[in-house]
């Protein structure tokens, strides 16, 4: 709304808005640059195998992060709906995945399967019930965050009411480790990567090059202008839920294993983190959250080497404040979204 | 029992049980009375008010308790920092739309309950207050006891309402007659010039802006009283707990606040009176209904409940009990 331009009567001096303004233009490498300083100092005061290690933890976590990002900002983007449930949809793979894995006795990879289709129809479910009889009564911002607070308890507890709120496993060995030039990995942290990245990669070539992805993307950017060119909104929402329900499904799924253990509570817990990745990335842009993601998932790993473990999402949160003072609509984020 | 779902009548005279439970709905009908200002009448989406509280309740314990600040300025006192902290926060916030000024007040909310719980010689950390109150032999609620046994010997005993049962009746009266007071107060300030300003800003920041006022000013304003506010309802939940922890400023009980803003309607302040007994007293009493179901379920059934409620309230009745459906425009 105000970036850009100063608005009458603000208090703002002329040489912030020139930091401001020098910032916008170059918000990204500028970003990066401030994490390559960072890293520099933290290999320089820890070595490199700390840092590598805690690197790997970040990128572990940054691929949930990423995954669940991506949803969250897509259905931003295209609805203007912030969805406070989105966190609890990542629990709710993981108890699937759990329902058919150790209860019924499926692999796991079979139960995974399933639990991404039944989050991403459960997603598309709350579109049909809840989101878009909503929009046709033109509900605002307000009204519309209060409806995904409320399907966050009920998920969340319903859960709870079922499951009970102990610590459930999905019988992952989160002990076993590889040793790779010195460092040693978590085997199933490894496998968690590099299905969290291919699938990232593979998220991000689709959003990119197919003519669905160029749709979602058109939709998020400018909904009225995309439905003039033509496009079958009604099916690119479905879909779009679909997607943010599917990648919520392997991303609670992911966190499960890597983790080690969950409870009802784990997907709100993350969600707040998946918040930070999508608005540090810029609110509805898709490869700004898969950035963001993984800059979060960095930032609080790389955080317990100077400080407290504790503190990490603390530290990430600030991190988030002081990025969003300097630029308000995120490190990707166009002045449009505004 | 061969009755699945049975009610049982105790519930009718369990006083203290029921004291307690008006109490609980005091502290909120205040903590939302700020969300109120906040959400119902400036269109600020305010979701960091578990943090306002959570820093009114520590900087007062940590002004009596380590500092030995007297009980009656350390109130004002901790209200004070509450507000600073409330500009300090919305400085930097205020400026960005509502979807990112909800997700950056929630993020601040959570940062303060982190460090809460991570500064144990500041705070108690997870032990809470009482490893502070232990440690310098001093309590937080002296003061508040002396004045609690006047109440009572010269107000309650009287009309005979002295069983153990109504121990903690004072607090209840006083906490009520703050939320009344305050709602009062409120609905006056809204009323005055300064009040249309902020529903000028609701409705259309641009338009209050090219009428010369200063939209950031008095957003700022009303995020400062909210933290006030917060404040208060902090020292009555530190009084009525005895020590609080970090665990009583989690983001949910911002989302209680939000209930009963719906359930009561969005801009009017006799409206959360009556939201925080609509949420408080079902909420409760759920409690006496003999279901078929260990602690942890009816624990967790409440919170469906309280879902399920907000997404019909959401879609059918928006302007809640006493809101008018005319004062609901909050699409931008």
């Amino acid at each position: 709304m105000e970036a850009g331009t100063v608005p009458i009567g603000d208090p703002q001096s002329s040489a912030w808005t020139r930091v401001r303004s020098g910032a916008a233009a170059h918000a990204a490498e500028l970003f990066l640059g401030v994490m390559a300083l960072v890293g520099g100092f933290l290999l320089i005061v820890y070595g490199l195998q700390p840092l590598a290690q805690v690197t790997i933890n970040g990128l572990v976590a940054g691929s949930y992060f990423a995954l669940g990002a991506i949803g969250l900002t897509l259905v931003y983007g295209i609805l203007r709906l912030t969805n406070f449930a989105h966190g609890d949809l990542l629990t709710l793979g993981a108890y699937i995945a759990y329902a058919f894995s150790i209860s019924i006795g499926m692999p796991l990879i079979v139960a995974m399967a399933i639990s991404i289709l039944l989050v991403a129809a459960f997603a598309i479910a709350t579109e049909l019930v809840m989101f878009k009889p909503m929009r046709k009564k033109r509900a605002g911002t307000l009204q519309l965050i209060l409806m995904t607070i409320g399907l966050a308890f009920v998920i969340r507890y319903m859960i709870q009411l079922f499951s009970g709120s102990a610590q459930k496993s999905l019988g992952v060995n989160v002990t076993d480790t590889i040793e790779f030039i010195g460092l040693s990995i978590g085997r199933t942290q490894l496998i968690v990567v590099i299905v969290g990245l291919i699938v990232l990669i593979a998220v991000g070539l689709m959003l990119r090059y197919t003519s669905l992805g160029r749709q979602m993307r058109a939709l998020a950017d400018n909904f009225d202008l995309a439905e003039t060119t033509g496009i079958d909104t009604g099916r690119i929402v479905i879909l779009t839920w679909a997607l943010s329900g599917a990648l919520a499904g392997l991303a609670g799924v992911l966190v499960a294993s890597s983790i080690g253990s969950f409870t009802p509570n784990t997907g709100f817990t993350l969600l707040l983190s998946l918040f930070a990745a999508v608005t540090l990335g810029g609110i509805g842009n898709a490869f700004g959250a898969l950035a963001g993601g993984l800059v979060i998932g960095i930032t609080q790993e790389w955080s317990t080497l100077p400080f407290d473990a504790e503190w990490k999402v603390a530290i990430s949160f600030v991190v988030l404040i002081i990025v969003l003072i300097i630029r308000p609509q995120g490190i990707f984020g166009s002045e449009r979204t505004l | 029992m061969s009755v699945p779902v049975a009610v049982s009548f105790d519930f009718l005279s369990a006083w203290s049980f029921w004291i307690g439970v008006g109490t609980l709905a005091g502290i909120y009908g205040i903590f939302t009375l700020g969300l109120q200002l906040n959400v119902g009448y400036t269109g600020i989406l305010n979701f960091g008010q578990a943090g306002f509280m959570a820093i009114g309740a520590y900087s007062a314990v940590i002004l009596v308790v380590t500092l030995g600040v007297p009980f009656l300025l350390a109130l004002p006192l901790s209200m004070l920092i509450t507000m600073a902290v409330g500009l300090l926060v919305g400085l930097p916030t205020l400026r960005l739309n509502s979807d990112y000024l909800a997700i950056a007040t929630i993020d601040f909310s959570e940062v303060i309950r982190i460090a809460v719980q991570n500064s144990d010689s500041l705070t108690g950390g997870n032990q809470g207050t009482i490893s502070l109150e232990l440690e310098n032999n001093r309590i937080f609620s002296g003061t508040w006891f002396t004045v609690s046994d006047w109440i009572a010997a010269n107000i309650f005993d009287p009309v005979g309402l002295t069983d153990p049962d109504f121990l903690n009746l004072p607090l209840l009266a006083v906490i009520w007659l703050t939320l009344i007071l305050l709602a009062f107060g409120l609905s006056r300030l809204v009323r005055s010039p300064w009040g249309r300003v902020l529903r000028a800003v609701r409705e259309d920041e641009d338009a209050a802006r090219a009428l010369g006022k200063n939209v950031f000013s008095y957003k700022l304003q009303s995020l400062a009283i909210a933290a006030g506010l917060g404040a208060i309802a902090g020292w009555f939940l530190t009084l009525n707990l005895q020590s609080v922890n970090q665990t009583a400023f989690e983001p949910i009980f911002t989302f209680f606040g939000y209930v009963i803003l719906i359930l009561g309607g969005l801009a009017s302040f006799p409206g959360v009176i009556v939201g925080t007994i609509l949420l408080w007293i079902p909420l409760e009493g759920l409690r006496f209904l003999d279901l078929p179901l260990d602690g942890g379920q009816v624990a967790a059934l409440r919170f469906v409940l309280v879902g399920l409620v907000l997404i019909l309230l959401v879609a059918f009745r928006p302007q809640g009990a006493l809101g008018k459906r005319e004062e609901m425009v909050l699409g931008d």
